[in-house]
């Protein structure tokens, strides 16, 4: 059987096998899960500014989401963040919560490949192009902008 | 009370909207959550270069702040406000600055919790 016409097949064969939730419900949950996640990260915004009126707005981000991410991390750690992940697709993953799933679940992966080339590097195999994206980009624009405001 | 109300509608309304979108690219394509990770990533940082994500920010709260345009923004902005105080030094710092507590978070805590749980063996 020549390469291609298998492929053809194996690329059938795995579109009958994927679950086929309709879309519009699909759609439905990850739009229901991001919003309750967004939600939960203002409710303890809320909650820190009802005690820290004086915080600025900066920092009270940055808090909401070291509390998302260590929720994430725990949830991801008790086994119950991948059935959440499950049911709300890109409402899991978009959110903060996504990065930090992905650190935690590949940290738990690769933990009997060792500490150092197993946790410490397969740690980042998602988060990884994220961070050097977001370094890269911040840099530019650091620098975009001090040129800019040279002149 | 109306307008706390009003706020959480809001924040309903931007992360279930950018989330939706998200979703709707893994239906149609077949981009990988990862890529999208990062073009959201990519979205976020592009509009917070230019200050539009700001305003998003403060109209819907953590429904901008939570979703990884908001981590974006966050890398961008951090080296714009540092730039405009530190000069270069701010510009090539502030980034990292502003992420830093996210960034420092999710790695030692996972660092941490891979020691005391293990990994289970999959069944379908």
């Amino acid at each position: 059987m020549n390469k291609y016409a298998r492929n053809e097949r194996y690329v059938a064969y795995v579109e009958n096998k994927s679950p086929k939730a309709g879309w519009f419900e699909s759609l439905f949950h990850a739009f229901l899960m991001g919003a309750a996640i967004c939600c939960l990260g203002q409710m303890f915004s809320d909650i820190i500014r009802s005690f820290y009126p004086m915080m600025d707005l900066l920092t009270v981000g940055a808090w909401i989401n070291i509390i998302v991410i260590s929720l994430t991390i725990i949830m991801t750690a008790l086994g119950v963040f991948d059935r959440l992940a499950k049911y709300g697709g890109a409402g899991t993953f978009i959110p903060i919560s996504g990065f930090a799933n992905s650190i935690a679940s590949c940290a738990i992966e690769y933990k009997k490949e060792g500490l150092v080339f197993g946790i410490g590097s397969k740690m980042f195999f998602v988060a990884g192009p994220v961070l050097v994206n977001g370094v890269a980009y911040s840099l530019v624009v650091g620098i975009v902008y001090y040129i800019i405001s040279l002149f | 009370m109306l307008s706390a109300l009003l706020m959480y509608l809001k924040v309903i309304f931007v992360g279930g909207s950018i989330c939706m979108i998200a979703q709707l690219i893994v239906i149609r394509t077949k981009i990988t959550p990862a890529r999208i990770l990062v073009i959201f990533l990519m979205v976020g940082a592009i509009l917070g270069g230019f200050g539009l994500y700001n305003y998003v920010v403060e109209w819907a709260g953590a429904g901008a702040t939570i979703p990884i345009l908001g981590f974006g923004n966050s890398l961008a902005n951090g080296a714009i406000t540092a730039a405009k105080t530190d000069g270069l030094f701010g510009a090539l710092s502030g980034g990292l600055i502003a992420a830093s507590a996210g960034i420092a978070v999710s790695i030692g805590l996972s660092y941490l919790i891979s020691f005391f749980v293990n990994s289970k063996t999959k069944k379908d």
